[in-house]
C-alpha cells in the first residue's frame, strides 16, 4: 500500500500550496474588507448603454 | 492623479465556449439516453461494436463531464474573470488555442472510446497521447488565467477567482498522478500502478475530479452569476471565504470512501469517511450562501427564469453534498455501492447542479453578449419545468431500483440460502425502473433541445459585441506589500520564496519519475499461488478492457455473507498484484466476475458472448458476436509482456520471444475443447482469448487449496 504514501505526499503538496496562498491572501490584505468586494462585482461590467436601457425596459414590462 | 485606462473584454472566446457547451450538452445527453434505452433493449446496439453500451458509457460520462461541463466552466471563467479583474484575457492566442485544442480532445475522445481505445480507468479513459494533450491544454489555460491575474487592474481577487485557481492547480496534479502509464503502442498503455494501488490512485483522482472539476469551478461560477442574475450581493462574503478554504482543504482527503469494504487498509477507509462527513459543513456553507442571496427577494423567483434554474441547481448541490457523506458511512455504503443509488446520486449532481446552473448562466449570458433579450421566456420556463420533472423522474426511478435490487441481493431464506440466487432475477425486477429512467432522460433532453432553439433564436435577433469596451484605473500601488502576488518580479526580489517554489517544482518532477520504480518493489505478491496472466489471458484481458466489460461487471467481492454466498471467496489484495490496470468496476448491472473462472464450461461462454439470451433468457447484456469473427491481434504480445515486466510483473527473461507460441498452444486447447462440445471455432479468434481470461478469473486462490 506504499501508494498511500505517494498520495498523501501529493495531497499535502496541494494542501501546502493552498496554505501558502491563504497566508499570502491574508497578509496582502485580500480579506481586510469583507463586504465591498461582494457589492463591487455587481458593477464590474461596463454594460452597453443600449442594453442597459433595454434591460430596464425589460424588467419594467 | 489616477489615470483611467480603456480596454476591451474578449467576448468572442466566451461565444465559442458557449456554443460548444450547448452543442456538447445535446450530444452527451443523447448518448446517455441511447445507452439508457439499451439497458432494456440490448439489441439496440444493432450488432455494431461501436454502438454497444459498454463502449458508449464512457463516451457519455466523458462527454457530459469534460465536453458539456468543461466548456461550461471555460465559458463562465472567460466571461467572469475578465470582468472581475478588469482586464482582457492575458493572450488571445492562448484563449483560442485553449478552445480549439479542448474541442480536439473531445473529438479524439468521441472517436477513440467507441473504438474501444481506453485505459478503463473511470473518467480517465483516454489513452496516453490524449492524456499528454490534456496536460498541455491545461497548462495553456493556467498561463492564460494567471497571466490575466498578473495584469489585472483590480487588486482584490473576488472569491470566484480563488475557486478557479484551486481548480487549475488541483486538476493538474490529479490528472498527472493518475495518468502515469507505460505505453505499449501508440494507442495502448498499461497503468504504472497495479491492483489495490491502482484502485486507490484512481479513486483519489475520481473523487477529486468530482470535487475540482464538477464542484469548485461551478461554485466559482455560482459566486459570480448568482449575484449578477439576482442583482444583489452574495449573502455573506465572509462565509464565502471561510467555506472556500475549508472546502479545498478537506476535499482532497475524502477519496477512499469509494473503496469501502475493499482490500484498502481500514484506517484509510475510516479517514476517507471522517473527511467526507466533515465536508457537509463547507459544502452547505456554499449552498446557504447561494440561496440566502435571495433573502427578502424570493418574489424574483416567480418572474426570473434564470434564478429558477440557479436556485434548483444550488438546492441540488446541497442535496448531493448531504447524500455524499451519507453514502460514505460504511453501513449505508454496504447497501448502496454497486447499485443504481450511485447513478441517482451523480445525476442529481450532473443534471441538477451542473446542468441547471449552466442553463441559468446561458439564459443570462447569451442575451447579454448579443445585446438583446431572450427570444422566449415561455420556452425557457417550459425548459425549466420539463427539465425539473426529468430530474425527479430520473432520480426517483433510480433510487427505487437501487433499493429493490440491493435488498434482493442480500435477502436470505429462513434456511440460510440466498432467496434470489440467480442474479438475473434481481435485474428483471428493476427493468421497469430502467424504462422510467429513460423517460426522465427524454424529458430532460427535450428541455435542452428547446433551450438550444431558444438561444439560437436569441442570437439571430441580437447583435454580437466581439470586443466590449470597458474602463478602469490601473491597479493601485499603495502600501500593499505583495503587489503583484503571482508576478515574476515579486519572485525575483524574494530569493527564499523562489527557492521554495523551485524546490516544489523539482519535487513534483522527481516524484513523478520515482513512483513507478518505487511501486514495483512493493508489488511483491502476498499470495504465492497468484501468478501472472498467460499471454492469451493477457490478450483476453485487454479485450475485456476494450469492450468496457467493467462498466457493468465488478471484480471485487466484499466480505459480506450475501456476496461470498453468491460469488465465492471475498477478494484479497494479493490477488490483484499483476492487474495493470485494476478492473474492480463500480457498478453491478451484471454479476461480479471475480470468481467467474471455471464456473461454466468454455462452450457456455462461447454461446453467452454470442447471444447472452441463449444461456440466460431475459438477460440485458449486449451480444458481443464480433469476438467470434475478429482475429486476435497477436503482434503486440511481446511488447505487452516486456512493458508489464518493466512494471514489475515477473515474466521470466526472454519470455516475450516465446509468448506467442505459448499463446497459440493455449488457444488450440480451448478451441479443441469447444470442438469437442460441438462448436467449431478457429483458435486465432478473439473469443478464444476472452474465454481464456474469463476462465482464469479468481482461480489462483482455488489452485492453492489443491
Amino acid at each position: 500500500m506504499s501508494v498511500i504514501a505517494v498520495l498523501i505526499l501529493f495531497s499535502i503538496l496541494v494542501a501546502g500550496s493552498f496554505l501558502a496562498a491563504f497566508i499570502w491572501a491574508v497578509k496582502s490584505g485580500q480579506y481586510d474588507d469583507k463586504y465591498t468586494p461582494s457589492v463591487r462585482m455587481l458593477f464590474d461590467d461596463n454594460e452597453h448603454p443600449a442594453l442597459k436601457e433595454k434591460n430596464k425596459n425589460n424588467t419594467n414590462s | 492623479m489616477m489615470q483611467i485606462e480603456t480596454f476591451k473584454y474578449d467576448n468572442k472566446i466566451v461565444k465559442y465556449f458557449a456554443t460548444a457547451t450547448v452543442l456538447w450538452s445535446v450530444v452527451g445527453m443523447l448518448v446517455g439516453l441511447i445507452i439508457a434505452i439499451q439497458l432494456y433493449v440490448p439489441a439496440l446496439n444493432l450488432g455494431i461494436p461501436y454502438l454497444t453500451f459498454s463502449r458508449l458509457r464512457p463516451l457519455h460520462t466523458n462527454a457530459v463531464i469534460f465536453a458539456f461541463v468543461g466548456n461550461g466552466i471555460f465559458m463562465g471563467v472567460y466571461y467572469s474573470l475578465q470582468r472581475l479583474l478588469k482586464a482582457r484575457m492575458f493572450s488571445d492566442f492562448l484563449s483560442n488555442l485553449h478552445f480549439w485544442s479542448w474541442q480536439l480532445i473531445i473529438v479524439c475522445a468521441a472517436i477513440t472510446l467507441p473504438l474501444g481505445i481506453t485505459t478503463s480507468k473511470e473518467y480517465a479513459e483516454l489513452e496516453w497521447p490524449i492524456d499528454i494533450l490534456i496536460t498541455l491544454v491545461w497548462v495553456v489555460f493556467a498561463i492564460n488565467l494567471f497571466g490575466t491575474i498578473v495584469k489585472r487592474r483590480e487588486k482584490h481577487l473576488y472569491v470566484a477567482i480563488w475557486f478557479y485557481i484551486a481548480t487549475i492547480v488541483t486538476v493538474a496534479v490529479l490528472h498527472i498522478v493518475n495518468s502515469i502509464e507505460l505505453p505499449v503502442t501508440f494507442l495502448k498503455s498499461y497503468s504504472a500502478y497495479a491492483g489495490v494501488q491502482d484502485a486507490l490512485v484512481q479513486w483519489w483522482y475520481g473523487h477529486n475530479a468530482v470535487a475540482f472539476f464538477l464542484t469548485t469551478p461551478y461554485l466559482g461560477l455560482m459566486y459570480y452569476f448568482m449575484p449578477k442574475a439576482a442583482n444583489r450581493p452574495i449573502y455573506s462574503y465572509r462565509l464565502s471565504i471561510i467555506h472556500f478554504w475549508a472546502l479545498i482543504f478537506i476535499y482532497i482527503w475524502a477519496g477512499p470512501h469509494h473503496l469501502l469494504y475493499s482490500a484498502l487498509p481500514d484506517w484509510a477507509q475510516s479517514l476517507g469517511t471522517v473527511f467526507s462527513i466533515m465536508l457537509i459543513a463547507p459544502s452547505w456553507g456554499g449552498m446557504i450562501n447561494g440561496l440566502l442571496t435571495l433573502r427578502g427577494a424570493w418574489d424574483k423567483l416567480r418572474e426570473d427564469v434564470v434564478l429558477k434554474f440557479m436556485v434548483v441547481a444550488i438546492t441540488a448541490y446541497g442535496m448531493s453534498t448531504f447524500e455524499g457523506p451519507m453514502l460514505s458511512l460504511k453501513n449505508v455504503n454496504a447497501l448502496a455501492h454497486f447499485t443504481d443509488w450511485i447513478i441517482a446520486h451523480v445525476h442529481i449532481g450532473a443534471l441538477g447542479w451542473n446542468g441547471f446552473l449552466t442553463f441559468g448562466i446561458l439564459y443570462w449570458l447569451i442575451p447579454r453578449l448579443w445585446n438583446t433579450n431572450l427570444y422566449s421566456k415561455k420556452l425557457a420556463n417550459f425548459h425549466f419545468w420539463i427539465g425539473f420533472l426529468g430530474i425527479v423522474v430520473y432520480a426517483s426511478s433510480m433510487y427505487w431500483s437501487a433499493l429493490v435490487q440491493t435488498l434482493m441481493w442480500k435477502q436470505f431464506t429462513a434456511t440460510g440460502l440466498l432467496q434470489y440466487p440467480n442474479f438475473l432475477e434481481t435485474v428483471l425486477q428493476i427493468i421497469p425502473m430502467y424504462v422510467i429512467r429513460s423517460v426522465g432522460g427524454v424529458l430532460y433532453l427535450t428541455g435542452v433541445i428547446v433551450m438550444a432553439y431558444n438561444l439560437i433564436k436569441t442570437v439571430k435577433q441580437g447583435e454580437f459585441t466581439a470586443d466590449e469596451e470597458a474602463q478602469a484605473p490601473p491597479m493601485v500601488k499603495a502600501s500593499i506589500k505583495y503587489k503583484k502576488g503571482l508576478g515574476h518580479r515579486w519572485i525575483e526580489s524574494r530569493p527564499l520564496q523562489f527557492t521554495v517554489l523551485a524546490a516544489v517544482a523539482i519535487l513534483i518532477g522527481g516524484i513523478v519519475e520515482m513512483i513507478p520504480t518505487f511501486l514495483v518493489k512493493t508489488n511483491i505478491p502476498t499470495i504465492a499461488s497468484v501468478k501472472p496472466y498467460t499471454p492469451l489471458e493477457l490478450q483476453g484481458r485487454d479485450l475485456y478492457i476494450r469492450e468496457g466489460c467493467l462498466g457493468c461487471h465488478s471484480q471485487l467481492i466484499r466480505p459480506f455473507r450475501s456476496e461470498v454466498e453468491r460469488y465465492g471467496e471475498y477478494s484479497k489484495a494479493g490477488e490483484y498484484v499483476y492487474d495493470h490496470p485494476f478492473l474492480w468496476g463500480s457498478k453491478r448491472t451484471g454479476p461480479d466476475l471475480m470468481r467467474e473462472g471455471k464456473k461454466y464450461p468454455n462452450v457456455w461462454h462461447y454461446y453467452h458472448m454470442n447471444d447472452p439470451r441463449l444461456m440466460s433468457p431475459g438477460s440485458i447484456m449486449p451480444p458481443f458476436a464480433w469476438l467470434s469473427e475478429n482475429v486476435l491481434d497477436i503482434s503486440t504480445t511481446a511488447k505487452k509482456i516486456s512493458v508489464l515486466r518493466n512494471l514489475g510483473v515477473p515474466y521470466p527473461a526472454g519470455f516475450e520471444h516465446v509468448a506467442n507460441d505459448e499463446l497459440k498452444k493455449q488457444a488450440d486447447s480451448i478451441a479443441l475443447d469447444l470442438t469437442n462440445a460441438g462448436v467449431v471455432v478457429d483458435p486465432d479468434k478473439e473469443i478464444i482469448a476472452m474465454i481464456a481470461y474469463l476462465q482464469r478469473l479468481g482461480t489462483d486462490i482455488k489452485a492453492k487449496k489443491q
